[in-house]
């Protein structure tokens, strides 16, 4: 099991009242932001990740746009910074949101050039990019699956193939597509995708690509990583080993659970910001099935109480023996990557610090080098699938 | 007055997929096209033409029970889309009225093959850029919670609701609701509800053009609606007080005879 530190470099300071109309994220005045405030966060949490290397863990990076929960809006820049000041760590980049960006080949160059300067310590995730993102971009929702597919399509191809070659697609077209560096990694680096419902699960199967899910119940998840081993059973493909799959947890270890449990609720702020409807789920981001599935209730975890998400498994909180705990039920699920989100909201760095030495101080010996786990999934009923 | 027909829900097959179309009354035929928010049924304002014509009233692929068409993803491939099913069902020279975005489609079928329409009803109709380019022409209410989505709507929000989706909806219904919207962004995302070119080539109709504002819509404004006609050669512009977006819902008792005269018209 690898352990990643992730924070989503938030901007925390602003009040209820700002946030009650619109939520933080697309429409939130900027002029909520103080750059001398924000100078400050974005060297505090790039140390935070140098922290991460120094304590053996590897780091995620992601990126948002107009929004207070997530000021890293490039993720070749923070990872541009963090290739050079960190020595050892993977900079699992989750990832480059492709519908959104306009000239794919770019997209290529930049991830090539930072498995460079990294020395081929780049993990490449792509992704469909949340609901909220689409109008920041003005990327039409129902076209966002289609412009992900062709964007990939024309990154792997140009990582892959050694002499110029033309793209006429759908929505990108190149006479000449040489995309220098090349890859670091041969052919090129590990390649993860995210998912939250089934419409794209099967195709991360059949690409053999690493699934990483975000915030869901050790339950939600399996079913999830269930779809991609049928398809891949279905496929004829070989069965996915604990690689194949990731989560993202909220994370706080403290000395005791009653220290965890009590000062690591603040890990929970992510969660109670504000979702405004419309710009999290824009008509046709979501499958039509799927929506139907989100009004039917499915999709709820963000209501839950901190003790019902720590039984969950999304947030992992409490002594060094409770989160190894909690740990292995992920590892026992298959599950070989493990995102911790170890910041949230305004906890600050003594705090974050605090919980991510201990981590990897008395957790990560524990699950590190757990002997691999055969999953019989062939036995959970597929009628429990989420969203089937 | 020909005796109206029983309304039908006819399901075209069209390539691999369906086109739902819906039929009724008896006369001369008009082809009426549906808003972002597509048919609610057979509507008030489909049984009142149907006294006085064929009404046509399908579902654009991708809205209602209409599948998706390959290849057909942007409002010119619509455009081309009707010209054809037009000249299949031997419709041309139409009568079209086009409501919200199918005034814009039909704007955009008029400006391609302005023989193919003889007269042009256009209600309400988003398509052009008048303003400044800081300046939205067309609301979004798609992003709106229910209330202030349907005040965008309505002249009088408390007297009629559009369903929109929600939990409780009847699930065929909400599928077809929920189909509507995605196929509204599908089609008019980007650039929000208009061709750029749109307003430079209304000049090509020469079908003889009727447009009709509710004076209270808050989606997209009369005034807006008055450079519309003033864009089309000869055009009138009527204004429908304490209307909304849907004068032919909010008030079909006025939109209804209007539309009718001008439909029966000679030249």
């Amino acid at each position: 099991m690898l352990a990643y530190h992730f924070t989503e470099m938030p901007y925390p300071f602003f009040s209820p009242e700002q946030e009650k109309d619109g939520g933080p994220r697309v429409i939130m005045p900027n002029s909520t932001f103080d750059p001398q405030i924000g100078a400050d966060l974005y060297n505090r949490y790039l140390d935070d990740y140098i922290y991460a290397d120094e304590l053996g863990l590897e780091i995620m990076l992601n990126e948002h746009h107009q929004t207070a929960t997530c000021t890293d809006v490039c993720l070749s820049i923070s990872a541009g910074a963090l290739a050079r000041q960190t020595r050892r760590a993977k900079i699992c980049l989750l990832g480059n949101p492709l519908p959104h960006r306009d000239n794919p080949v770019r997209v290529a160059e930049e991830v090539a050039m930072l498995d460079n300067v990294s020395r081929g310590r780049i993990i490449s995730g792509f992704v469909r990019g949340v609901g909220t993102e689409v109008h920041p971009a003005n990327t039409n929702p129902a076209l966002t699956r289609e412009r992900f597919e062709e964007s990939h399509d024309l990154i792997i191809k140009a990582w892959t193939t050694r002499e110029p070659f033309a793209w006429e697609g759908k929505h990108w077209h190149y006479r000449y597509v040489n995309v220098w560096p090349r890859t670091y990694q041969q052919p090129h680096p590990p390649i993860w995708i995210t998912g939250t419902s089934p419409d794209n699960v099967p195709w991360i199967a059949d690409h053999e690509y690493t699934f990483a899910v975000f915030l869901l119940s050790y339950d939600d998840a399996t079913r999830l990583f269930n779809i991609y081993r049928r398809r891949t059973e279905e496929l004829g493909l070989a069965e996915p080993g604990p690689d194949k799959f990731a989560v993202l947890a909220l994370c706080y270890v403290g000395e005791t659970d009653e220290e965890a449990w009590d000062e690591g609720r603040a890990i929970q702020w992510y969660l109670q910001r504000v979702r405004h409807p419309g710009f999290t789920n824009p008509p046709g981001f979501n499958s039509v099935r799927t929506q139907m599935m989100i009004m039917s209730g499915i999709d709820k975890p963000r209501g839950d109480s901190f003790e019902s998400l720590r039984e969950k498994g999304i947030i992992l909180a409490g002594s060094p023996k409770t989160v190894v705990k909690q740990i292995k039920e992920w590892h026992n699920r298959g599950v070989g990557h493990l995102l911790l989100m170890n910041q949230s909201g305004p906890m600050d760095a003594a705090m974050t610090r605090k919980s991510m030495k201990l981590f990897a101080e008395e957790v990560y010996p524990e699950i590190k080098d757990l002997p691999a786990v055969e999953v019989d999934w062939h036995s959970m009923d597929p009628s429990q699938a989420l969203f089937a | 007055m020909a005796e109206a027909t029983a309304p039908r829900d006819l399901l075209r097959p069209h390539g691999d997929g369906e086109l739902e179309i819906r039929l009724g009354g008896q006369g001369p035929e008009v082809l009426l096209l549906h808003g972002s928010h597509g048919w609610w049924g057979w509507e008030p304002v489909h049984e009142l033409l149907a006294a006085e014509f064929s009404v046509i009233a399908p579902s654009h692929p991708g809205f209602g029970r209409s599948t998706r068409v390959p290849g057909v993803d942007t409002m010119d491939d619509l455009a081309y889309f009707y010209l054809d099913l037009m000249a299949e069902m031997r419709l041309t020279p139409a009568r079209i009225v086009g409501f919200g975005l199918g005034g814009w489609l039909a704007a955009e079928i008029a400006v391609r093959t302005p023989d193919a329409v003889d007269r042009l009803v256009l209600v309400d109709s988003v398509g052009i850029k008048v303003s400044d380019r800081e300046t939205l022409d067309v609301g979004d209410p798609f992003v709106l919670a229910a209330d202030p989505h349907q005040a965008m709507l309505w002249h009088d929000p408390t007297a009629h609701q559009a369903p929109l989706p929600h939990p409780g909806m009847e699930p065929t219904m909400l599928e077809a609701m929920l189909r509507n919207h995605e196929s509204a962004m599908y089609y008019g995302f980007k650039p929000y509800m208009h061709n750029p070119k749109l307003k430079q080539r209304l000049h090509r109709i020469k079908a003889r053009t009727l447009v009709v504002w509710g004076a209270d819509d808050r989606l997209v404004t009369p005034s807006y609606g008055e450079v519309f006609a003033a864009s089309i050669p000869g055009a009138q512009f009527v204004s429908i007080p304490e209307a909304g977006h849907y004068p032919h819902r909010e008030r079909p008792e006025a939109f209804v005879p209007l539309a009718i005269d001008f439909l029966r018209s000679t030249r």
